[in-house]
């Protein structure tokens, strides 16, 4: 996937990040290492934190369905965000942990978020066995041995207003984007360390206040880390992930520029894991209908066309008000697709004021 | 015709600038120095609300160990892992240089909402006080005490001053620890946690404290402040009532020509209504701007009172509040409204063609004195009742209030009775005549006197207690400070050569050690003390066990003041919790005045064990005090001591005292202003009289009395009048002292204080009083020594 939410990571690092809002993603990165094409990403031991990067995240979307076929989106999120290059333990934070869960329904939208320290245990991730985990949030590995630790998870958060139980298999491997794993993200060069396991089927327990929910679906876990991605003019961006139902997968991401046309990015994935990276422009991104979201207009549906595979779509979202009230705001939540292909995926809009 | 009408009215005002001026600054007055106590009020409480909401103390509720022991940091990590939101918080006080500040270790990733005004994403910087270069956050006022203590100070209007907030590892630091003393609970729970009861049994829930123990402390001081801004409001009253009561009587012939012309009464009254709300605003204006500068001026007193006292931290600075400028405001128009009332009410009533008769409304007051003999005695008796059944502060302050109405409303009856006793006395015709003349001038003048009454009783109870209090307190200080010398060394090798080079030179050295320890979450200092005379012959000990110096030197009891004593309600007996694993026995309670926090005394050897670390840098000297000077030079000029490390007896009472003095330096102010409110309400009240008395002058000048004589003796009936309201005041003003000190101080300070009489004082007053009646008088008196024969041969003339 693309650049998420880098900027609510920044919040926590020095002065000022959070006034300059999404744009604060492209301040300087002194000290850190930066993502260096060529570089192989090694199992599992890249599933694990990496402290001399800025950020990183694990970030867990599914699209589930009730037993009544009533549709249902899922959000597990941990970012971490360094102070400084470098894990120390103990209370002196060099690392610092937030965390977002949502669950959204054609109605309703549930989201809450955690902050912590790295350091004193509250909140880490460990590779292998591989565990990721703030307060009593979990995303812990049920692989077997042998197996890649993301291979089987099981996954839970709890808000003020709802809760979830999740456990997810994989059936298929995990997925490099851009050029094994090196994603760029501006013309300039800005880039990133990114993976993801994208074929995780998913059964589990949605709490609601109207009731437990017995749900099942398809899940999509992104890894991504960098130090600088984004370049200082870039404002904001779109970002999707899809299902398809004949089992292809799509990422794709639209970067704003203030001075440049969007540079757009996508991943294409065969039923089997193939992979084809599309470089700026290929992927056309076009917003469509747009609705007042939070005092802002948003665009709740896009038209996506990828000439290369005969890809010409609209995407709309489940419940336009898919609107995360967290510290740093943000637009995240399931989509279904129509058109040359059909499914359903996750739409994530950032930096619109 | 209302043209007319207004110009009519107005030119009332215009050919009597004198009462128009009266009006006006009595109500200004009024309003002025009630809004002044009202802004130090709220200038006050703001800063306890500050303090109270201090990371949502006010409202969110806290984990806290039933054993008084710290929370470890794993523990808020397990607490956090099964799902609870709390958030750990550290705190402690810290003294950097002469500067006191509590230390506030927080956890910004988990404060709960409503912990801060600010949050993470405020630009007040608490996301960068975990930016790990140590940044702490103080109030502004903090800082600049601060500035020289080489931390990496942030200043925040947010923080409270004289508190020091800090990431958890940074106040960790500072306050040389490794765990927490409470944890915040966030508000909003998730569902389906474990019950705290199952995973945390040694964790007890604190309440939330909407109000804090400062806000509690204080507030008797404030309820103090409140009584006199209003008793001066009340003085003020009579001053507006008396102008206009007057102002409306000298219209009565404008009003009833006006009428006779054709105005509706309904349009007579507005324009006087108007006309009063107009004047109410002026001078509540004025009033309210005067009230700033009073409580400017006096803030800064009062907040050294409430840091001497109480250890409350309120700013030295005045913020402009709407709450007290809009109380002001209103107070200024209710006043007037309420001075005005009668007037309109008669007015309304008025039948069209009534003669102007000015002497009928000055009568009148006469028929209510029975009725408010009555009520006083009611008033009186109630007081009487409080004092004996009540309990508490409120109960005093009831007390306090019944007391000083009752005895006003008796007072008119009082002075009619001594008059009547005085007239007996009389051999002349003329001396028959000023004692009747007087009588019949108590009902005209009763309001005034009344308030003159009631400034000399405040001034007279209030001076009482705090004389009483200064003079137990030097007698205290005698106590306290028995040794002659005290000295400091700057480091652990000098204290060992001093204590060698004392041991020679002076008859004892006392090892003076302190640390601060936490009682039941209140500040206390521990001292450590070696067994010697000085302690056993001289320390002031209010109740005492058996044996209780030979139990303190044996390390098996310990000693506590009398704030602590009342505060956590100990009796002798109870065991004390000084440290974790350390109690001990009350074995005597001794008196500790000035002194905010709580004091515990044990054995020197019993407190060096249990903090070894304690530095041994001070001690108290016994020596001859003949031979003090003598040693102090040795002590600069043969061993090298720096002489700002030592400090002789005489030095510190004498900065005792100043601090003493300064704390009720505040209470000396309002006296005063009440008593000049007081004396202006006599000169309203007189020139409004003086007009009117002209037709009783009359009929005496005419039978030969000079006007010299006529001037010379009304200037001696008004200062007798002041030298019997003083006579009453007398009594009134010690039983209001000795509800002050044996009821309100108590509850207020947590000191009983024995009353003393100073009856130097109270002739000072009588003096004061009569200057004061004197110069009320002065005015109308050179009038009447002015006035034209022909003035007084119109009333013959006008004799209807």
């Amino acid at each position: 996937m693309s650049v998420r939410i880098l900027a609510v990571l920044l919040v926590m690092i020095a002065t000022g990040a959070l006034a300059q809002g999404f744009a604060g993603l492209g301040t300087e990165s002194d000290g850190f290492s930066n993502p260096e094409p060529g570089q192989a990403l090694v199992f599992p031991d890249d599933h694990g934190p990496h402290p001399d990067f800025r950020i990183e995240w694990w970030y867990l979307t599914a699209n589930l369905k009730g037993a009544n076929g009533a549709d249902f989106g899922l959000q597990w999120t941990l970012f971490r965000s360094a102070l400084r290059p470098g894990a120390d333990n103990g209370w002196s934070a060099s690392q610092t942990f937030m965390a977002h869960a949502a669950v959204t329904t054609a109605s309703r939208h549930f989201s809450t978020e955690r902050f912590a320290r790295g350091g004193i245990g509250q909140a880490g991730v460990a590779a292998d066995p591989f565990s990721a985990w703030i307060d009593d949030w979990q995303m812990n590995s049920g692989a077997a041995a042998g197996e890649d630790p993301l291979a089987a998870l099981h996954v839970t958060a709890r808000g003020p207003d709802f809760s979830y139980d999740i456990k997810l298999t994989a059936a298929g491997p995990l997925v490099l984007h851009g050029d094994d794993g090196f994603s760029v993200k501006s013309t300039s060069g800005q880039a990133s360390y990114y993976y993801s396991q994208p074929f995780y089927t998913v059964t589990g327990k949605i709490n609601l206040p109207s009731g437990p929910v017995e749900v099942s679906g398809q899940a999509w876990l992104d890894r991504e880390w960098s130090s600088q991605p984004l370049d200082p003019d870039q404002t904001g961006w779109d970002w999707l992930s899809l299902h398809f139902d004949d089992g292809s997968k799509l990422m794709g991401f639209r970067l704003r520029s203030r001075s440049e046309d969007a540079y757009t990015s996508a991943t294409w994935i065969d039923p089997s894991g193939e992979t084809t990276a599309y470089g700026d422009g290929v992927l056309q991104m076009t917003p469509g209908r747009a609705q007042k979201v939070a005092n802002r207009a948003l665009p709740i549906e896009w038209r996506l066309q990828l000439a290369e595979r005969d890809l010409d779509i609209t995407v709309e979202a489940i419940n336009p008000n898919s609107w995360m009230e967290t510290m740093v705001p943000y637009w995240e939540g399931p989509i279904t697709v129509v058109g040359s292909h059909g499914g359903r995926g996750y739409l994530e809009m950032t930096g619109y004021e | 015709m209302i043209a007319a009408g207004i110009s009519a009215l107005l030119s009332h005002w215009h050919y009597r600038p004198l009462q128009l001026a009266t009006l006006i600054v009595g109500l200004a007055l009024a309003t002025g120095l009630w809004t002044g106590v009202q802004a130090i009020n709220s200038e006050a409480r703001s800063s306890y609300d500050r303090a109270a909401a201090v990371l949502g103390q006010d409202t969110l509720k806290r984990l806290q160990s039933k054993t008084g022991l710290p929370i470890t940091a794993d523990r808020f990590v397990a607490l956090r892992r099964a799902g609870w939101l709390v958030s750990p918080v550290v705190e402690g006080t810290l003294r950097l240089g002469r500067t006191r500040v509590r230390v506030m270790g927080i956890d910004v990733f988990t404060l709960p909402q409503g912990a801060t005004s600010f949050g993470l994403s405020g630009d007040t910087g608490i996301a960068d006080i975990v930016a790990g270069n140590d940044l702490v956050l103080v109030h502004p006022e903090t800082a600049e005490a601060l500035s020289k203590s080489g931390l990496n100070l942030r200043t925040s209007l947010q923080v409270v001053p004289g508190d020091l907030m800090a990431d958890i590892p940074t106040a960790w630091t500072l306050l040389k620890r490794q765990d927490f003393d409470y944890l915040l609970l966030a508000s909003d729970q998730p569902a389906g946690l474990a019950p705290l009861s199952e995973i945390a049994p040694d964790l007890e829930r604190i309440e939330p404290d909407p109000q804090g123990d400062i806000a509690r402390l204080t507030d008797s001081f404030h309820l103090n402040l409140t009584a006199f801004g209003f008793l001066s409001f009340a003085v003020g009253l009579f001053i507006v009532h008396a102008t206009i009561g007057l102002a409306f009587e000298q219209r009565r012939t404008v009003i009833r020509t006006l009428r006779a012309l054709g105005m509706p009464n309904r349009t007579v009254i507005l324009l006087l209504l108007t006309e009063t709300l107009v004047l109410a605003l002026i001078a509540g204006l004025l009033g309210v701007v005067l009230g700033y500068g009073i409580a400017a001026a006096l803030l800064p007193d009062v907040a050294a009172t409430l840091a001497g006292l109480y250890g409350a931290s309120v700013p030295g600075s005045l913020a402009l509040r709407p709450d007290w400028i809009l109380t002001g405001l209103a107070i200024a128009f209710g006043g007037a409204l309420l001075a005005v009332g009668q007037g309109l009410w008669r007015i309304a009533r008025m039948p069209l063609l009534a003669p102007a008769q000015p002497r009928a409304w000055a009568m009148a007051s006469l028929k209510n004195s029975r009725w408010t003999a009555f009520a006083a005695a009611v008033f009186l008796l109630m007081s009487l009742t409080t004092a004996w059944f009540g309990g508490g502060l409120s109960a005093g302050f009831l007390t306090l209030g019944t007391l000083l109405l009752g005895a006003a409303m008796l007072l008119p009856a009082l002075l009619i009775l001594a008059l009547r006793l005085g007239a007996r006395t009389a051999r002349s015709a003329i001396a028959e005549w000023v004692w009747a003349d007087m009588r019949q001038q108590v009902p005209g003048l009763s309001l005034a006197l009344m308030a003159l009454m009631l400034a000399l009783a405040a001034n007279i109870g209030v001076s009482t207690m705090v004389a009483s209090f200064r003079y137990t307190f030097t007698g205290w200080l005698d106590q306290r400070l028995a040794s002659e010398l005290y000295v400091a060394a700057d480091n652990e090798a000098e204290a060992e050569a001093l204590r060698a080079f004392l041991a020679e030179r002076a008859d004892a050295v006392l090892p003076i050690r302190t640390t601060e320890i936490e009682i039941v979450g209140l500040p206390v200092f521990l001292y450590g003390i070696a067994d010697h005379a000085t302690y056993r012959d001289h320390w002031p000990l209010l109740e005492r066990g058996e044996n209780v110096w030979d139990r303190v030197a044996a390390g098996d009891g310990a000693l506590i003041n009398e704030q602590l004593f009342r505060r956590g309600g100990y009796r002798l007996g109870d065991r004390l919790p000084v440290a974790p694993g350390w109690t001990e026995e009350i074995v005597g309670i001794y008196s500790d005045y000035g002194n905010p926090t709580g004091q515990v005394i044990v054995s020197h050897d019993r407190l060096m064990r249990y903090f070894p670390d304690i530095p041994k840098l001070r001690h108290a000297v016994r020596v001859a005090p003949e031979r003090a000077e003598a040693l102090v030079a040795a002590l600069v000029g043969e061993f090298g001591l720096s002489p700002g490390n030592i400090l002789n007896q005489a030095d510190l009472k004498r900065f005792s005292l100043r601090v003493f003095d300064r704390t009720f330096l505040v209470t000396g102010a309002l006296n005063t202003l009440t008593l000049g409110i007081a004396g202006f309400a006599m000169l309203a009240k007189l020139l409004t009289l003086s007009t009117m008395r002209l037709s009783q002058m009359a009929p005496v000048w005419a039978v030969g009395t000079t006007r010299a004589t006529l001037a010379r003796l009304e200037m001696l009936r008004t200062v007798a009048l002041a030298f019997l309201t003083w006579l009453v005041a007398l009594p009134v003003g010690l039983a209001l002292a000795w509800v002050l000190l044996a009821i309100v101080n108590v509850e207020a300070f947590g000191w009983r204080l024995p009353m003393h009489i100073f009856p130097a004082d109270w002739l000072w007053l009588l003096v004061l009083a009569m200057i004061a009646a004197g110069f009320a008088a002065a005015i109308p008196v050179w009038r009447l020594a002015r006035t034209r024969p022909a003035e007084f041969l119109k009333v013959f003339a006008h004799e209807r």
